[in-house]
């Protein structure tokens, strides 16, 4: 894609001469939605990105955090979208490679993988492709590196049909922190890992546009090839050489390449730099000057080191078989200076191509969705094993069995055993949620957004963790058009108001645009993915999982109707309108309590009440447990005249189911509603009523997945 | 003073989890060693090969590490006698190295599998398994997409006679059927030893569960009995 007319007028108005071809590349790709963030810069500002916590925020290449204990972790979210489109395997596989080198930049070493993954209807052959490469991109990558995958989302809708979503959140643990912030004049430039070859040229401008029905074999050389084995050792190599104080800054090479990290770097630390292409090491021959600044080759960093370091430095890459190479120096002068084979080819201020691209001003339109409720009313019997028998609520057991979830020996609570992972850091926790629900934001972004949030930071509270940071990825459609523009500023809004709430910094994040197809006509629908990190101080406060017969089961909250964006609206009706779901204060308060519940007391296992409402949630926890429930309804809390359906499946905020060893006194929030049987059945009594499920149908309907694929 | 050596080859990942549970759980010295100090390994009463991707299981599973020139002295070890334990992409190198029989094919669903599974301890007259009762269930960890191990039947009928499998697959109860096979394995056989039964090879992560807090210790007894060996010689 060539340069922009207006950018390059403003570019040359202000160089005061004609950019070359290099150059315009170069600009073609930094000043790209992808990386310049142009369209949503102006919104982002909202986020309360500082806080007590915060080391550091956002603009370097993850979020730090300080833990209570004192130890410091690094957070970063990305999306690999449309690579996954055109190469499922090789796109989601470089998608984890590239956030675990963003972690791995700021001296950690990566602890945590979550993946938020969207696809189309899963009937679709097409999409069923595209759901198995992604998922086993990211199972080979991750196993292969000794991360753990410890969880993530899934949502199939006909909204992604050409244009899946993969975002990968990644956690780390600082062990000795570095940053992009270059340091010092005369320091050299060191490139380290793989080499460069002419994979994946272009990818940032690629990926700030729709895609096409010529996509996949047009953009194929926008995808990069992923090497699982040279990345396992870049990071033992990378924390050795941190551990030695070889590096002085270090940045990861992703969206545009070389070009794009090596200016990126010097802009951070108000520093210039002067590069020789010809010292790259290449993996082919005749590499051009051009391909040599933008290829996308994975596996590759940018370290600041100082010229006495160097031997040592070298001697480390050799230990773990790392090429390396000195490939230019900092200099005092903001300026970004290039020369291959002794020719300049790239002359510019380092600001004007890191900061100068103006953001555009884009125009919002509200396009007023139906807050109209669905007329029918469906049998809750069927409608309960047809729920749980669609995607998006069925186990997820497929996809976590091919991730390795417990490598490293962190992990105390595994995906599928409750709504947020956690890992033991010594006596402490870190619970760790991904994800987001668009169902919601299609109706209503601004309350999406808010439930974005709400809801990562009640799965965090439901294993006794409070939210202490958050990163998000913004996946939408064409900004340019009004109404997603719209949605863009509302999804933001709400999350950033609902972060303040919770009193949670965001630290980072990324935002994908252009998410639609030409092919397929479709636009995806708001996702606001979230990646959120909470902590428990004591570790034997944690939910036991320890599931026995005749253990209590309360609900906490209370129950109203509000049926917008649910999954039984959308599965049962297939009706698109009501009323989303709107976190109250008291929404809030219930969060609190959760969080103090879990640890106070003897807690077996809780459950955040959200996709397919308390009858969807009583199912799949007494799968979970392996044992039947006898549940009472009739009394329960609830807001105003209700149906069976309705009280069933209603998505409001702020519910919590909890099993317990003991009795719990939850005053006027909420009341015993059953316990655990033996008997293989869901039993539950509504208005004198007495619906029952068979476990084992409930769980041949609930192994979705597994059964398609 | 006792030290357990740890193989590092390039990839290799669980070294740091299983020298954590050594010196940790078990109180025994026990170091890292990068697969270039190929000499290194004779200062070591026993050795670990851990599990992992060494060198990114490019080609075949453990067969690049199986011709590093540390591979050569860790057969040499295994002759003198010492403890030698090699657990997931360790018991691909074991097999690749010829110290243990079989090899080890991709899983019969094609796919990684990560999961607790119940095995039935077959065999207990070695330091490795004397911590057990014969026919005892035990739950251990698998993860992996090669652990599909396959044996002739030749072989097969050698290594049962000789008490050499130590751990089949199995339900909850012990029963051993195709049911409760997670990959393919020939005789849904987990683990199996060489003819001295200082060499052992075994799929499942005795190193992930090996403490309270992870809530499954069965894999700890393995350790403790490799370890109490290694102290004694």
């Amino acid at each position: 894609m060539p340069l922009d007319q207006e950018d390059q007028q403003i570019i040359e108005n202000r160089i005061g001469r004609e950019i070359n071809q290099v150059e315009e590349e170069l600009f073609a790709n930094l000043w790209s939605e992808h990386c310049a963030y142009r369209s949503s810069q102006s919104e982002l500002k909202k986020f309360q990105t500082t806080g007590k916590n915060v080391q550091i925020g956002p603009g370097d290449d993850a979020g730090v955090i300080e833990l209570p204990n004192g130890k410091k972790i690094a957070l970063a979210i990305e999306s690999h979208n449309h690579p996954s489109y055109v190469d499922p395997y090789n796109g989601a596989a470089t998608g984890v490679g590239g956030i675990v080198r963003d972690i791995l930049s700021m001296g950690a070493r990566p602890i945590a993988l979550l993946d938020p993954l969207r696809f189309g209807d899963l009937e679709k052959q097409k999409n069923r492709y595209l759901f198995d490469g992604v998922v086993s991109g990211i199972s080979d990558y991750g196993n292969s590196i000794g991360v753990p995958t410890v969880g993530g989302d899934v949502e199939f809708n006909t909204c992604y049909n050409g244009n899946p979503l993969v975002n990968v959140f990644c956690v780390g643990l600082v062990e000795n922190l570095l940053t992009a912030e270059s340091k010092e004049p005369g320091n050299k430039l060191v490139l380290l890992g793989s080499s460069t070859g002419r994979d994946g040229l272009g990818g940032a401008d690629f990926a700030s546009s729709e895609l096409d029905d010529e996509s996949e074999t047009e953009d194929r050389h926008s995808v990069q090839i992923g090497d699982p084995f040279t990345e396992k050792l870049l990071i033992e190599c990378v924390l050795e050489m941190a551990k030695n104080d070889l590096i002085q800054s270090c940045r990861d090479l992703g969206a545009a390449g070389f070009g794009g990290a090596s200016s990126e770097l010097c802009s951070i630390g108000d520093k210039g730099a002067r590069i020789e292409l010809g010292q790259l090491h290449t993996r082919e021959k005749d590499m051009n000057a051009l391909e040599l600044l933008l290829a996308e080759s994975q596996e590759r960093m940018l370290l600041e080191v100082k010229e006495q370091d160097i031997e040592k430095l070298e001697e480390v890459a050799k230990k773990y078989d790392l090429p390396c190479s000195i490939v230019g120096e900092l200099i005092a002068e903001k300026k970004y200076e290039v020369y291959f084979n002794d020719r300049k080819v790239i002359d510019l201020p380092v600001d004007l191509l890191t900061e100068g691209a103006p953001l555009y001003d884009r125009k919002a339109k509200n396009p007023d969705r139906s807050k109209e409720p669905a007329t029918n009313s469906a049998p809750i019997s069927k409608s309960l094993l047809s729920l749980v028998s669609n995607p998006d609520l069925g186990s997820k057991k497929y996809i976590y069995q091919q991730y390795d979830h417990e490598v490293q020996i962190r992990t105390v609570i595994r995906p599928g055993e409750a709504d947020a992972a956690l890992l033991r850091l010594g006596e402490n926790g870190l619970a760790l949620s991904a994800g987001s629900n668009s169902y919601y934001g299609y109706l209503d972004p601004y309350r999406g957004g808010e439930l974005a949030v709400y809801n990562n930071a009640m799965n965090l509270a439901t294993v006794g963790s409070e939210a202490i940071g958050m990163v998000d990825c913004l996946n939408f459609a064409s900004p340019q058009d009004e109404e997603i523009y719209w949605e863009f500023k509302n999804t933001v809004s709400g999350m950033s108001d609902m972060a303040r709430k919770l009193n949670i910094p965001v630290v980072g994040g990324n935002v994908s645009l252009y998410n639609e197809s030409q092919e397929k006509n479709t636009k995806v629908n708001p996702t606001p993915n979230v990646g959120m990190v909470g902590w428990l101080p004591k570790l034997e406060e944690a939910p036991s999982l320890q599931f026995k017969e005749n253990q209590d089961i309360y609900l906490l909250g209370e129950t109203k109707k509000r049926l917008g964006g649910s999954q039984y609206y959308k599965k049962i009706h297939d009706h698109t309108g009501g009323r989303v779901p709107k976190p109250t204060t008291q929404d809030l308060e219930i969060y609190e309590k959760t969080i103090k519940i879990v640890r106070e007391n003897e807690v077996v296992f809780s459950k955040n009440i959200t996709k397919g409402g308390l009858g969807v949630s009583l199912a799949r926890t007494a799968l979970n447990a392996g044992y039947g429930m006898k549940i009472n309804l009739n009394s329960i809390s609830r807001i105003g005249e209700m149906k069976k359906d309705e009280l069933l499946f209603s998505e409001n905020a702020g519910r919590v189911l909890l099993i317990t060893d003991e009795e719990i006194d939850l005053g006027d929030k909420g009341e015993r509603i059953g316990r655990l049987i033996s008997k293989n059945s869901l039993e539950i009594k509504l208005d004198k009523t007495k619906n029952e499920w068979s476990l084992n149908e409930l769980k041949k309907k609930n192994d979705v997945l597994k059964r398609n694929m | 003073m006792t030290k357990i050596g740890i193989i590092q080859y390039p990839s290799s990942n669980c070294g740091y989890d299983t020298q954590k549970v050594l010196e940790e759980e078990i109180g025994v010295k026990a170091d890292l060693i990068w697969y270039k100090e190929k000499d290194k390994v004779f200062e070591y009463d026993g050795l670990v090969l851990p599990g992992g991707f060494s060198y990114g299981d490019y080609l075949r599973a453990g067969a690049i590490a199986a011709h590093a020139p540390i591979s050569k002295n860790i057969k040499r070890l295994a002759k003198e006698g010492k403890p030698i334990l090699g657990i997931c992409n360790g018991f691909q190198v074991l097999t690749e190295l010829k110290l243990l029989p079989g090899a080890l094919m991709t899983n019969k669903t094609p796919k990684f599998l990560c999961k607790h599974v119940n095995l039935r301890v077959e065999s207990t007259d070695s330091f490795y398994t004397n911590k057990f009762e014969e026919g005892e269930v035990i739950s251990l960890p698998i993860a992996h997409k090669e652990g599909n191990y396959y044996i002739r039947e030749k072989n097969l009928f050698e290594i049962e006679k000789n008490n050499r499998i130590p751990f089949k697959y199995s339900g909850p109860d012990g029963e051993i059927s195709s049911k409760t096979n997670p990959n393919g394995s020939t005789a849904n056989i987990a683990a199996t030893f060489d003819k001295t039964k200082n060499v052992l090879g075994m799929m499942p992560h005795p190193e992930r569960a090996s403490e309270e807090v992870l809530k499954n210790t069965d894999g700890k007894r393995i350790l403790e009995g490799m370890v109490e060996e290694a102290q004694r010689t």
